[in-house]
């Protein structure tokens, strides 16, 4: 029934009990907390992304282009495993 | 099935995420394009095995992480020291965005068990259901939900000490070695 946040000491006490329950999350075992969490998640997408955003580079544009033709399938062929031979 | 135009964009389509993907996963951007190359050129050789309708990156990713898989394997024969010429290959690749904190956690995310490293990249930047990573890796759905959590924790161990009560193997080595006098 207090009223948090009115000093500086109420609004530590308010930080720390935030900690406490988001390290007591079931499933979170380890003292993960959910800003370290979502600070992860945002990192890995950020460097995934950073990547994704490069687009298709022209080598794979145009491997994909030359596979198109005769000579590029008799290539497949030789790429393949469990290509066995056909035409 | 045939390679049909959509199809074949469709593949197009998925090779920024294949690179985004093999460059998580090997920590390096030649080797990440050749694993892409070859996973195109696997793909596109076995398309008639290609199911219509299902879900075609993660058939991609499928493919790529078991190229993935086996090179590391032959690899690790070749590279004896784990820590050092590799460490060195990950810090003179040219990143885009060479920020410390990039850096950091990159070099923190290469120190994650091949198994956790995948899971968590498959589901928390790929944007796979954990059915599907599951489907990708060969495994049970509750496996790749606790590799996903083990993943973080180790994550958040070795890159905000401060905030994680929990200890990774690093800190287990150390305890042991410190507490071995008797």
């Amino acid at each position: 029934m207090t009223i948090q946040g009115l000093n500086s000491r109420g609004s530590v006490d308010k930080v720390m009990k935030d900690v406490k329950s988001r390290n007591a999350a079931p499933g979170k075992q380890g003292g993960l907390n959910a800003e370290i969490q979502s600070r992860i998640g945002h990192q890995l997408r950020a460097m995934y992304d950073d990547v994704v955003r490069q687009g298709v580079p022209d080598r794979f544009a145009e491997l994909i282009r030359k596979l198109d033709t005769p000579e590029g399938n008799a290539q497949l062929g030789a790429a393949g495993d469990k290509n066995d031979g056909r035409e | 099935m045939p390679l049909t135009d959509s199809l074949r964009d469709d593949i197009l389509a998925s090779v920024p995420s294949l690179r985004a993907f093999a460059i998580s996963l090997s920590g390096n951007g030649d080797r990440a394009d050749d694993l892409v190359q070859e996973t195109l050129l696997r793909a596109l050789a076995n398309i008639d095995s290609f199911q219509p309708g299902s879900n075609l990156p993660a058939w991609l990713f499928t493919i790529l992480r078991n190229l993935f898989r086996s090179d590391y394997r032959k690899r690790r024969r070749e590279v004896e020291d784990a820590d050092g010429s590799y460490a060195k290959t990950l810090k003179t690749q040219p990143a885009q965005s060479a920020h410390l904190e990039f850096e950091e956690f990159r070099l923190a995310l290469e120190k994650l068990p091949q198994d956790q490293r995948e899971a968590l990249i498959l589901v928390g930047a790929s944007g796979f259901s954990y059915e599907d990573a599951a489907a990708i890796c060969g495994c049970a759905v509750g496996t790749i939900k606790s590799r996903v959590n083990r993943a973080r924790s180790k994550l958040s161990a070795l890159l905000y000490v401060d905030g994680a009560e929990d200890f990774g193997p690093d800190e287990t080595v150390r305890a042991v070695i410190g507490g071995s006098g008797g």
